[in-house]
């Protein structure tokens, strides 16, 4: 085959014609979804920001007033209401909220995980499991706090239990989808030597999966993390949180807010650290 | 014959301890045909990077049409880069972008920081890639998503790319490693074609030894990041082979390449 | 051997699980977590909230107002993810190994990404509250600073994974900076990075009621409201209406992540 071959046979005349100019972007049904969502999005952002109710809050103001107070905060941070082993204290409270939310909604999700995953469960189960999930998961973290502490009473205990639905809810879907990217080979090998159920759970899909269950569970211990300290303010969990709840809303103490917002980057920053190196180990192994 | 490019004493060195390339000295002429082989690791890759510095050399000099490629500046490096087209191995096409899009990649270079950014081409241009798609037997996939495509096609996309930069030379990084033997031959008949008939220079990166014997006018290898043989692949013979690739592997390549005719 | 094996992996276990049992009774202990009251209030909410937590028909009249509460948190959650989008783009390239301009660019863009993401949202809005009061700008700008900070991690991750080969490819041709991204990094990444652009608003509309509650603006405020007021008719048709607000919003994302991806 010769180049000057193909060229005569197949003269770029046919292609081209002389008067319509050539279309380089071709719209097909990706970019047109793609931008309509894009300018959905612009427009009812626009839309939001000549409709919210400002309370005659003016925006420059603010933005100036806000950028005094973060002066204020992190070059003036001071301790008033508590010392530093205090504040450390509370800080481990909080961390101690999101460690047993995680544990107890991991191992919970474990099962249900299990139950919930289409290779391992029959349709029907999967499926009811699912949207039960899918509806844990829409009612905010905050309210099931919240509506859980009318009967437990404002405490550790509501909060333990609300985010715990709420990391149930998470984990179960992150876990059985895990268990669904598992290589049916696997299971069907196992099948085929007459293990039983149970035994193909703990002897192929769990430490095929582990990794993934892994860094789920730390991920959601990360998250966990931040709604510990917003229930500690918005639910009365104790912690961190509730002084930081304290110290903007009741004694008004900016250098304060500065201290606690910095007990809470240190440690926020210090789970990210650890969650990317168990990441990046688990991806090597 | 003019030379085109030149590499005197050229280093490269990653890190503390890896030396990727050390004194490589060799030059070619306008309008050759040159297949650069070596075992894995030996820094074929590296050395065909080193050319249009994707990556820098560490040392050494590298004149390219009469300029020292080492000493350009942004604008000049630029420059120069519209006139060396690359191939890679695994093409390197958005994926996302129709086949024209894609080829018209390759006229950005000679575009102002705007109209580059606004992706506004001429009429010719366009023109131009329809013709090169035409060439490369894709007509039919004008408006496809790159994505779409098998590898082979995917990889004359690719050379469409690079030819529509009006290359002096292209530069082509292990073209057909990720391709059947079918697949391989189309590629390779292209490249020596427009060789020919374009007069452009290609200096291919190879792992089949028999496919770099049978298209090359020259052979270079390369070893441990030294070049160890330069020369015609007329004479090339079975020891030197052994010294490229190192004493075990060479038995398998010459049982490949043993039946193949040499001279093309 | 093979005992040895099987033993040290047994021992392992063993560890791993008294290392769990250890951490657990520790956070136990210091939440004050009564274990006992964890298990008899879960059967005990379920049986208050079959009896008290359900909408009636009063508090239906009370809908058109709530609706307009719910429109303006969700107004808020889009605005706040979509313009910190914006930002988080330009961050991203800056900060992206794939495009960075140079490193000291991209270690700062790093930070400040890092600085805003980690602290959380209802601390945000606890410090926007001093500078912009009740105003829906405080959960405005507490929503947009930790979109900000997270989207700009997505995108990065997105860029580093999705267009370094092309990239590559477009910088071989000569192209200027402004071409690579554009033609490149852009149209590789854009339907990853709007998949994750919806994910962030489903994500700030509950953090919007977490916020209100704790502003006094939007759903969460009208939750608060009638929570305190022991009306929890009233509350319950609030987080009805949320939920809805959420699972339909999902539905329609996962619609659009399903052509586009
Ligand atoms: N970015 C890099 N950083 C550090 N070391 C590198 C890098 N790229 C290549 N090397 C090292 O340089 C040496 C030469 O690599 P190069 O990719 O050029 O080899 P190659 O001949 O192309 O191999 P292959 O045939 O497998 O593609 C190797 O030892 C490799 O490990
Ligand atoms: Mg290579």
């Amino acid at each position: 085959m010769s180049v000057e071959n193909t060229v005569t046979t197949k003269t770029s005349s046919e292609l081209v014609n002389r008067d319509k100019p050539i279309k380089v972007k071709p719209l097909n049904k990706v970019t047109i979804v793609i931008r309509l969502t894009l300018l959905s999005l612009v427009l009812l952002s626009i839309y939001g920001f000549l409709t919210f109710d400002y309370k005659d809050v003016g925006l420059i103001e603010g933005i100036a007033a806000s950028i005094a107070n973060f002066r204020v905060m992190f070059t003036e941070a001071h301790f008033s209401h508590f010392n530093f082993l205090e504040g450390l204290h509370q800080v481990f409270i909080t961390i101690g909220l999101a460690l047993l939310t995680t544990l107890i909604g991991a191992i919970i999700s474990l099962f249900l995980g299990l139950f919930a995953a289409q290779n391992l469960s029959t349709v029907r189960v999967s499926n009811m499991i699912k949207s039960f999930v899918a509806f844990i998961r829409a009612v905010p973290t905050v309210l099931w706090v919240l509506i859980f502490a009318v009967s437990a009473g404002l405490g550790s205990v509501a909060a333990v239990i609300g985010m715990t639905f709420h990391s149930v809810g998470y984990l179960i879907k992150a876990y059985s989808e895990s268990f669904e990217e598992l290589d049916e080979g696997v299971i069907e090998a196992l099948r085929a030597s007459g293990a039983n159920w149970w035994q193909i759970v703990w002897q192929a899909v769990i430490p095929s999966t582990i990794t993934y269950l892994v860094s789920w569970s730390f991920l959601r211990f990360e998250i966990n993390f931040g709604v510990a300290v917003a229930m500690g303010a918005a639910a009365g969990a104790g912690g961190i949180g509730y002084d930081m709840f304290m110290a903007s809303t009741f004694y008004l103490d900016l250098r304060e807010v500065g201290t606690i917002t910095f007990y809470i980057l240190i440690f926020a920053i210090l789970l990210e650290v650890v969650a990317i190196r168990i990441k990046r180990h688990l991806k090597t192994v | 014959m003019t030379m085109l490019l030149e590499l005197h004493d050229v280093s490269k060195q990653y890190g503390n301890n890896t030396i990727a390339l050390s004194d490589v000295n060799f030059s070619v002429r306008e309008g050759e045909f040159v297949s650069v082989i070596g075992p894995s690791g030996a820094g074929k890759s590296t050395l065909l990077r080193c050319i249009n510095r994707m990556i820098d050399a560490s040392n050494g000099e590298i004149v390219f049409d009469g300029v020292n490629a080492l000493g350009l500046k942004r604008k000049e490096l630029r420059n120069l880069r519209t006139k060396i087209g690359i191939i890679f191995q695994h093409y390197n096409l958005v994926d996302r972008l129709s086949v024209i899009e894609n080829i018209l990649h390759g006229r950005l270079g000679y575009k102002s920081a705007i109209t580059g950014a606004l992706g506004i081409y001429s009429r010719e241009e366009k023109e131009q890639a329809l013709k090169l798609l035409n060439i490369l037997g894709l007509e039919d996939q004008v408006y496809k998503r790159s994505d779409q495509l098998s590898g082979g096609q995917k990889q004359r996309v690719g050379i469409a790319r690079a030819l529509i930069q009006n290359p002096k030379m292209l530069l082509c990084d292990e073209p057909i490693a990720s391709l059947d033997p079918n697949a391989s031959k189309v590629i390779m008949d292209y490249l020596k074609d427009i060789s020919k008939s374009m007069g452009i220079t290609v200096l291919i990166n190879l792992h089949q030894v028999d496919v770099a014997l049978k298209y090359s006018d020259r052979i270079i290898g390369v070893s441990k990041g030294s070049v160890v043989y330069d020369g015609s692949p007329r004479h090339i013979t079975k020891e030197e082979i052994h010294h490229i690739y190192g004493s075990e592997a060479g038995d398998l390549i010459m049982d490949l390449g043993e039946d193949t005719d040499y001279a093309g | 051997m093979q005992d040895k094996f099987f033993l040290k992996k047994r021992l392992n276990s063993i560890l791993l699980f008294c290392f769990f049992l250890a951490i657990t009774y520790g956070a136990i202990i210091i939440t004050e977590y009564n274990v006992m009251d964890g298990f008899t209030s879960v059967p005990e909410a379920f049986r208050w909230g079959i009896s008290n937590f359900y909408p009636t028909q009063s508090s239906l009249e009370k809908l058109p107002n709530i609706m307009e509460k719910l429109i303006e948190t969700l107004l808020i959650s889009i605005a706040s993810a979509t313009i910190a989008g914006i930002f988080a783009l330009i961050f991203a390239i800056f900060g992206s190994n794939t495009t960075k301009i140079n490193t000291f660019f991209a270690t700062i863009s790093r930070f400040i990404a890092t600085l805003f993401r980690n602290i959380d949202v209802a601390v945000w809005s606890m410090i926007l509250l001093f500078s912009f009061g009740q105003s829906a700008l405080t959960g405005y700008f507490a929503l947009f600073f930790v979109s900000f900070g997270f989207l700009t991690r997505a995108f990065i991750e997105t860029i580093d994974e999705v267009s370094n080969n092309s990239v590559e490819a477009l910088r071989a041709t000569g192209a200027s900076y402004s071409s690579i991204v554009i033609h490149s990094v852009i149209p590789s990444s854009a339907p990853q990075m709007l998949s994750w652009l919806l994910f962030m608003i489903e994500t700030n509309i509950r953090s919007a009621t977490l916020v209100g509650i704790l502003t006094g603006t939007g759903i969460g405020f009208s939750f608060d409201l009638y929570y305190k007021s022991l009306d929890y008719n009233s509350a319950s048709l609030v987080v009805v209406t949320i939920v809805i607000a959420i699972l339909l919003l999902e539905s329609l994302s996962n619609y659009i992540r399903r052509v586009i991806l």
